[in-house]
């Protein structure tokens, strides 16, 4: 881990600026969806202040900044709220498919056989499927079980992340399983499950920081797209960008375009985000992409200090180098 | 030559064929488990708190779900094999009729998505790569990065509500004005087919009037694809050998990139613009619903709602089928174009 931020400390260049971006965005969500209960002026599904209805379809203004929609909602508090549940199904989705795809795509790499190989066929068909198909199948599953709830929501997207896990982790284990260090430490004795959690683990889980924020943008998106469908979580239950969008479409139709376009741009900005900070650490991480990024660090190191004293960054290196 | 290459073309086409049926047979086994074998009972989820207990006994056996799922099991192989999707439950049409009645609107939003995406990304693609890392290139990228971010129904709204504003009366939703719906004969369930051949040359306008802006809206979508792929293609064609041949023997800069390095780059571009079948489902999915569209996405939406087992499943079957046989067909021609593909 503290290789990890080292490493992306000492990146220069474009993927730092991307990076730096993407998080400067990201947490600005992030601090939105913690502190909703107090930037909100108004609950999700408060209609009325002290006994009076808010006003349906009002111009953005003072009172209202972004206006109100059809079900007479503040549409600022339902972009701050909605923050908070994208943000809460896109960390439980994406966590859900860690937890389930990795070991999956460890052990199946690792032990072969036919196991693997049916393993491999089932995932690479469900991957062949469109996501959007797969989650709206899922949404309507679990509705009976789950309800229309942030859960509900995360398991149907969760179900459509696991091969993309699965893929990688299995492949980089059928790898990295035939080098010279598994092989020594197979003749030293140790039994499979220490093989697989000291020597391969660490090998195989680089790519999935990388892959999981990518997919917790696409996550994003598919949320919001069941939402408009109406398969998301259900109004009741949060505020939820997409089922917003929803809800804009005949005031659109009409010409009325602030129920529209603050949700959207909601979700747009977030998802540029997240996908920024994906293509970042891609580009940090990666060996094979960083090294030509890298060359310009070293060059300050060894230049004079003078030169260099005018740069921004080394007020804060020490805390992040020792 | 020609024999030897003509052989293995026709390996490759057989070898590919082969593989699809596994391919065909794994994905309905996880339809079927999904939707089955899953708990969930089809009929009280649709019609259940509307009959009483024996009515909804006499549906479950009408439909053969009180059987063992093993004999459903192979039932619903047979049927998909003979192309029966079964009946809706909620209202009793057959899976076919839907798709035979819905399928031609979606199949011509696709089409017209597919052409706007080519008009527009093939261009710009191409311009990237040429003048590439300079501010050109810099913008094409982002209009990419943001086609893709941006949530493809909220772009429809957005040309909606610019629509609306700047043209009043052009059409907005639906695929004709109900006037033309009305008028022209159905006869091959085609809406643009059916008013060309009815001659009726104001119904032709004002469906493809319809068209516009759903298919512009996901042709969009599709377009960051296609710009990201000529552009890199391009880069890469531009750094070959033959185009350094190209440029030592002295042919103006123009004439390398069109003749010799853009050419190159499409090639791959077919491949791809196939194999974004999946993301055109979704796409046209959310664009239909959008746009009130009455396409396949309309059709399962509403049977999703309905909470419909046998018709998601049947709609679920056909998607699957339709992503399996594209991705085959742009295989054989894939391999058709690119002799390298069949080794």
């Amino acid at each position: 881990m503290r290789h990890w931020v080292r490493t992306i400390w000492n990146t220069r260049g474009l993927a730092r600026w991307i990076l730096l971006a993407g998080l400067v965005l990201v947490v600005a969500f992030v601090v939105m969806a913690v502190l909703a209960p107090w930037i909100a002026p108004y609950d999700f599904n408060q209609t009325r202040v002290d006994g009076d209805k808010l006003p349906k379809l009002a111009h953005p203004s003072g009172e209202h900044w972004l206006g109100t929609n059809d079900q007479f909602f503040d549409i600022w508090s339902r972009v701050v709220w909605g923050a908070r549940t994208a943000l809460e199904v896109i960390v439980l989705s994406v966590l859900f498919s860690i937890l389930i795809g990795v070991p999956l795509g460890l052990v199946s790499g690792f032990i072969g056989g036919w196991a693997d190989r049916a393993l491999v066929f089932v995932m690479d068909s469900l991957y062949a499927l469109p996501s959007l198909l797969l989650a709206i199948v899922f949404s309507f599953l679990l509705r009976d079980a789950l309800g229309g709830g942030i859960v509900a929501a995360a398991l149907s997207l969760t179900c459509i992340y696991i091969p993309q896990y699965f893929r990688v982790v299995r492949n980089t284990t059928v790898s990295v399983k035939q080098s010279v260090y598994v092989e020594a430490a197979r003749a030293i004795g140790a039994p499979p499950t220490t093989i697989m959690r000291k020597y391969l683990f660490g090998n195989v889980v680089q790519s999935v920081p990388v892959i999981g924020t990518l997919n917790a943008a696409d996550a994003l998106s598919t949320l919001a797209a069941l939402g408009f469908l109406g398969f998301g979580i259900q109004p009741t239950e949060a505020s939820e960008w997409g089922y917003d969008l929803s809800r804009a479409l005949d005031d659109a139709q009409a010409g009325t375009w602030w129920p529209a376009l603050f949700p959207g741009l909601a979700i747009i900005l977030l998802i540029t985000g997240l996908t920024l900070v994906g293509e970042g650490l891609n580009e940090t991480l990666n060996p094979s992409l960083r090294r030509r990024r890298l060359v310009p660090v070293r060059m300050p190191a060894m230049g004079p200090s003078d030169h260099y004293g005018a740069l921004p960054t080394p007020g804060r290196g020490p805390g992040g180098r020792p | 030559m020609s024999s030897s290459s003509g052989g293995s073309l026709a390996r490759y086409i057989a070898v590919r064929l082969l593989l699809v049926i596994p391919m065909i047979w794994v994905l309905l086994t996880i339809v079927f488990v999904l939707l089955r074998v899953a708990p969930g009972d089809p009929v009280s989820a649709a019609v259940g708190g509307k009959l009483s207990e024996d009515a909804l006994d006499t549906r479950r056996h009408a439909l053969g779900i009180d059987r063992p799922l093993i004999v459903q099991y192979l039932d619903y192989l047979g049927d998909v094999v003979r192309l029966d999707f079964g009946h809706t439950i909620s209202d009793n049409r057959p899976i076919l009729d839907v798709i035979r009645d819905q399928g031609g609107a979606t199949m011509t939003l696709t089409i017209g998505a597919f052409l706007f995406a080519i008009l527009i990304g093939v261009p710009l693609g191409r311009v990237a790569g040429r003048y590439r890392d300079t501010a050109t290139d810099a913008g094409i990228r982002i209009f990419g990065v943001v086609s893709y971010a941006a949530p493809i129904f909220w772009v429809g709204i957005m040309l909606v509500l610019v629509v609306v504003k700047l043209f009043p009366g052009w059409p907005t939703y639906d695929i004709a004005s109900v006037q033309t719906k009305f008028l022209v004969e159905p006869k091959t369930h085609v809406l643009l087919l059916d008013t060309i051949l009815a001659g009726d040359g104001e119904a032709v306008k004002d469906v493809l009037q319809h068209h516009v802006l759903p298919c512009f809206t996901l042709g969009l979508l599709l377009s960051g694809v296609i710009i990201r792929l000529v552009r890199v293609n391009v880069i890469q064609a531009l750094q070959g050998d033959y185009i350094e041949a190209a440029r030592a023997r002295g042919i103006p800069e123009r004439q390398v990139v069109r003749r010799h390095a853009f050419r190159n780059a499409l090639v791959p571009v077919i491949t791809v613009i196939g194999l974004q079948v999946a993301l055109t489902l979704s796409g046209a999915i959310l664009t239909e619903r959008t746009f009130n569209w009455p396409g396949l996405g309309t059709e399962l939406v509403q049977y999703v709602t309905a909470r419909d087992y046998v018709a998601v499943q049947g709609l679920v079957t056909f998607f699957a089928l339709v992503v399996v046989i594209v991705s085959l067909l742009v295989d054989i021609l894939n391999a058709l174009v690119d002799p390298r593909v069949r080794y």
